[in-house]
Parts: structure tokens; C-alpha cells; sequence
């Protein structure tokens, strides 16, 4: 099974620390998940310009083909004016319509005050909805407060993340085995 | 429709296409040569000619697991290797071409094929050719539209004048040599949606409508549009020729045909576009109202006659080489269709 995690900011630490908890909470629960992290702010990404994601190269194509070879993905994102960042649009923007077509998605969102607690639930949701994509319902919302000398110090969000890892990797199993029975009941 | 060569009193025209795609066949995982696979395209064209098939066109694409970059060069040789049935692109990227060489090409396999030649022209779903042949992606829209105009120019006047954005201005020339009747079909090719239909619609021009796959009736909307459009633009629709365009298999039976068609197709648009082709989609495939005429020859024959009910087309056009389709396969299909799924539709759409 492979899982991405996907930093959707190029700016900022609390989404990435987040994500590495995630990631090392992923690989602690089953060490059959093959797990991976991309950072954007470790690349070097276009923006889309609508052509398949195929006809990318360097640092573009590289993410892209992550994504799409991905049985799972783990979306981490700040909010920033009240939405996602450009860089993950972009990323939405780079794949085909129905791109998280068979996938699961699960998120975690930073944010610097509660009142953007529904962002996600307004605009992520929405756009991976769009993209076909099955998502984990429960996504993990942390604030600045939650964060100390760059870590995390709420268990609270600690058993969130946790949580929101065995669901990603419970619900990916699960959906291969429905649509596993499901195409073999089409008898091709 | 004569202006087009189509006699609509024989009934619905059936024709074969090919993207001319190079890719491994899944079952077996092995790739035959791009020598062997353009053979076996002129092979195909020759079978398809025999059996008394209206159509056979060739595709253009310009990336990899392709093998018909040079897609008029293997027009030219099937023009020399079939007597009867008409030939054509399918189609030719007009937006990255010089239109007088298009059309110089495709007159010439005109002359070739005694007048058998047509044009299909398209603006590429895919970009690489840009770069590679030199052109600039932000100039899609205007580069098609002024390269299609030209080239329907050229197919009306003898003498033209012209100038425009992406090419030296043509002042008296004359594009050489002619087609033997004059001109040439050109036809524009439209993707599913009303609104690239209606631009082929708002000139006046054929359309060639590629289809993938969902409930016919989706595209009767498409059909609809471009009709309305030509008329809103003051040309009569009974006069416009429509071709639909899409997946084909027949075996002896109905989930045999999905059984071999549907890896070829999964794996091959994985390759060629980076996702498959959704298995419960394509399941649906075995509607009789469905779009992919995939089955056994009886029920072809329905649904066929179905969209033929729907849409009053002139022309439907089967894609079934795609993914490495073994050629026996092909070639099965190509006598089925010529000794039992032509010989019904003529028989209940040509006129009394």
C-alpha cells in the first residue's frame, strides 16, 4: 500500500511537523505501508498550464506521478487568507479531473486561529469531492496553541493524528476489497 | 451530401480507425515492432477494403507508444494497397502543421487513391507536439483556427491569397497538385463536448465526433448543438455530414468481448493518457444504450442501429487496434464485420 503525504505549502513548519508525526505514525502501525512524504517546499513546481500530467518534467512530473501512483494520500495544508495555499491548488490543478479516482484521502489542517476550523469542511472537501477522490471524513485540525518549540504538545491532536492513520490505512484496505469483489462480480 | 461523397441512400456509412498506438498487449506483455505494427496497419486497411468497409483512417500523435507520426506517408501506402474504400486521418494535427504541405500530402494520396482521399482535422488532446515541432501552447486556439481556415481555403480557391498570424502570407499561389475531383472532404474533429461541436457547427463544416464512453443519448445533445449551430449560422444541417467515432469489439458473446477488450484498453490508456479506463464504466459498455459498441455481433448491430435512430449520422467509425490488440483479433473482427454487421445496417438504414 502506498501512502503519500503531501505538505501543500511551500512557507511555515507546523504543517510539516505535523506530517512527519503522521508519517512516523503510519510506518509505526503497519510496516507493510509504504510511506513517503513531499514537501513543496522542497521542490520545484509549474504551475499548471492544462496539459496532461504525463507531458511534465523535472520536479512536476515527479509529484504528480507520486500522486497518481499513490493508493492513498494524507493532504496536510495551512490556511492562509481564509483558504488552502496557492501551491496545493496548483497541485489539484496539475492532475486530470478524476484524479483521486479508487484513492483515499485524509487531511490535516494548521491553522493560526480556530475560527478557520471550517475551511477544509468549505474548500478541500469540495475540490477532492470534485476529483473523485474517497475521503477520510474526520480530518485533524490543529492550532498555533497546540504547537511548542516545534513540536507538538496537545495529546489531544497526538491521538487525532493516530486516529486519522489507522483510518487512512483501515479504509484504503477496505475499499481495494470492495471494489476488488465488485470488479470480479463483472465476470471480465 | 453529395458535395461530400456520401450517399445517404445506401445507408450508414462504417468505417475503421486507428491511432496508430505502439504499446505492449497486457495479456501477454510483449510489444511487436514499429515496423511490424505499420505493416500490420496497412494490412488492416487492405482487410478492411476486401470486406467491403466504407472508411479506414490513420491518426497522428507525436508521443511515445506511437507508431503514425508520419501518419500521410502510411496513407500513401494504403491508398496503393486498397482499390475501393475511402482513406483518411483521423486525424491530422492541423495547429502544427504547415496547411499548404497538408494539403499538397493529402491531394496527392487523393491522386494515389483515384479520389478517395479525406481530411480529418483535430487540435491535438495532447501538447508534446508543440515543443517538439516548434510551436507556442499559448497559441492553441488561434494557431487551429487560422491553420483550418486555411486549409479549407486552399481546398476552395485554385489561386489564394492569404494572410495571417503563423505563416508567410500566400499571395497568388497554387497549391499543387489538385484533387481529382477538385477538392477534398475535410472534416473538423470535434471532442464530446456541445461546445466544441458548435464551433465545427458556427462554419459550416463536417464533423467527426470522437466518443469514449457513457449513454449515447450524452452525445445526441453534442449532435444536436452543432446542428443547431450550422443553422443559426445559415447552413442546412441535412446537408452537413456527421461521423461519431469510438471503441468497437465484437466476440461471440458479450462478456467474451469485454473479457478481451477491456486490459487492452485499461492499460493502454494508462500508458497513453496516465489513468485507466474505470472497469464498473466500462461494464456499463454492455448497455444497448451505450456509447461503446462492445458485444456480440447481434447486439452490435442493435445498438449501432440504436445511435443510428438517435443521432441520423452519416458515418460511425470503430477503434479496435487500440493497446496491442493481437492482429488475429483484428482481422476477426474485420471479417465479422464485413459478413454480418455491414450487411444489416445497410439493410435497415439504406433507402427503399
Amino acid at each position: 500500500m502506498k501512502i503519500v503525504g503531501l505538505v501543500g505549502t511551500i512557507v511555515g513548519h507546523k504543517t510539516r511537523i505535523a506530517m512527519d508525526y503522521m508519517l512516523t505514525t503510519l510506518r509505526e502501525k503497519d510496516p507493510n505501508v509504504d510511506a513517503s512524504l513531499i514537501d513543496l517546499a522542497e521542490y520545484n513546481i509549474r504551475f499548471s498550464d492544462g496539459r496532461n500530467y504525463l507531458e511534465y518534467d523535472g520536479d512536476t512530473q515527479f509529484v504528480a506521478k507520486s500522486l497518481m501512483d499513490a493508493d492513498a494520500i494524507i493532504i496536510g495544508t495551512p490556511v492562509f487568507q481564509a483558504s488552502i495555499p496557492a501551491p496545493l491548488k496548483n497541485i489539484f490543478d496539475l492532475l486530470p479531473v478524476n484524479a483521486f479516482q479508487d484513492k483515499i484521502i485524509g487531511m490535516i489542517v494548521t491553522a493560526g486561529s480556530p475560527k478557520h476550523y471550517l475551511i477544509a469542511e468549505q474548500q478541500l472537501k469540495p475540490i477532492l469531492a470534485y476529483m473523485k477522490a474517497q475521503m477520510v471524513q474526520s480530518y485533524v485540525f490543529i492550532e498555533e496553541k497546540d504547537f511548542y518549540q516545534k513540536a507538538m504538545i496537545n495529546e489531544d491532536i497526538l491521538f487525532r493524528i493516530s486516529r486519522l492513520a489507522e483510518d487512512t490505512v483501515v479504509l484504503t484496505k477496505t475499499y481495494a476489497a470492495i471494489r476488488e469483489e465488485q470488479e470480479k462480480a463483472y465476470g471480465f | 451530401m453529395r458535395k461530400y461523397r456520401i450517399d445517404s441512400s445506401k445507408g450508414l456509412e462504417f468505417g475503421i480507425y486507428t491511432l496508430g498506438d505502439h504499446l505492449p498487449d497486457p495479456v501477454t506483455g510483449e510489444r511487436i515492432s514499429a515496423e511490424q505494427r505499420i505493416h500490420e496497419i496497412i494490412e488492416y486497411a487492405k482487410l478492411a477494403d476486401q470486406a467491403g468497409i466504407d472508411f479506414f483512417s490513420v491518426g497522428e500523435s507525436h508521443q511515445d507508444y506511437f507508431a503514425t507520426q508520419a501518419h500521410a506517408v502510411v496513407l500513401g501506402a494504403i491508398a496503393q494497397a486498397t482499390k475501393k474504400i475511402k482513406i483518411g486521418s483521423s486525424s491530422t494535427i492541423i495547429s502544427t502543421s504547415d496547411p499548404v504541405r497538408v494539403y499538397e500530402n493529402f491531394a496527392t494520396i487523393d491522386l494515389i487513391s483515384g479520389g478517395r482521399a479525406e481530411i480529418i482535422a483535430g487540435r491535438a488532446s495532447r501538447i508534446g507536439l508543440f515543443d517538439l515541432l516548434g510551436y507556442n501552447l499559448r497559441d492553441y486556439e488561434e494557431l487551429f483556427e487560422e491553420k483550418f481556415d486555411l486549409l479549407l481555403k486552399i481546398n476552395e480557391e485554385e489561386i489564394v491569397n492569404w494572410k495571417g498570424n503563423f505563416r508567410a502570407p500566400l499571395t497568388n499561389a497554387k497549391i499543387l497538385p489538385r484533387p481529382k475531383n477538385g477538392s477534398l472532404l475535410i472534416w473538423r474533429a470535434v471532442g464530446g463536448t456541445a461546445a466544441s461541436a458548435m464551433k465545427a457547427g458556427y462554419a459550416g463544416v463536417p464533423m467527426f465526433m470522437a466518443h469514449l464512453g457513457g449513454p449515447a443519448a450524452i452525445f445526441k445533445r453534442t449532435i444536436d448543438a452543432y446542428r443547431e449551430s450550422a443553422q443559426a449560422s445559415g447552413f442546412d444541417p441535412a446537408e452537413l455530414p456527421v461521423t461519431t467515432a469510438g471503441f468497437f469489439y465484437t466476440a461471440e458473446s458479450t462478456q467474451q468481448a469485454l473479457r478481451e477488450l477491456y486490459p487492452r484498453i485499461n492499460e493502454g490508456m494508462k500508458k497513453t493518457n496516465g489513468q485507466g479506463f474505470s472497469k464498473q464504466l466500462f461494464a456499463q459498455g454492455a448497455d444497448p444504450h451505450s456509447i461503446i459498441n462492445v458485444g456480440s455481433p447481434q447486439q452490435i448491430i442493435e445498438k449501432i442501429l440504436y445511435q443510428y435512430e438517435l443521432f441520423g449520422h452519416q458515418r460511425y467509425i470503430a477503434q479496435i487496434d487500440f493497446g496491442g490488440m493481437p492482429f488475429d483479433k483484428v482481422m476477426k473482427n474485420v471479417e465479422v464485420i464485413g459478413t454480418e454487421i455491414v450487411p444489416a445496417i445497410k439493410k435497415y438504414t439504406a433507402k427503399k
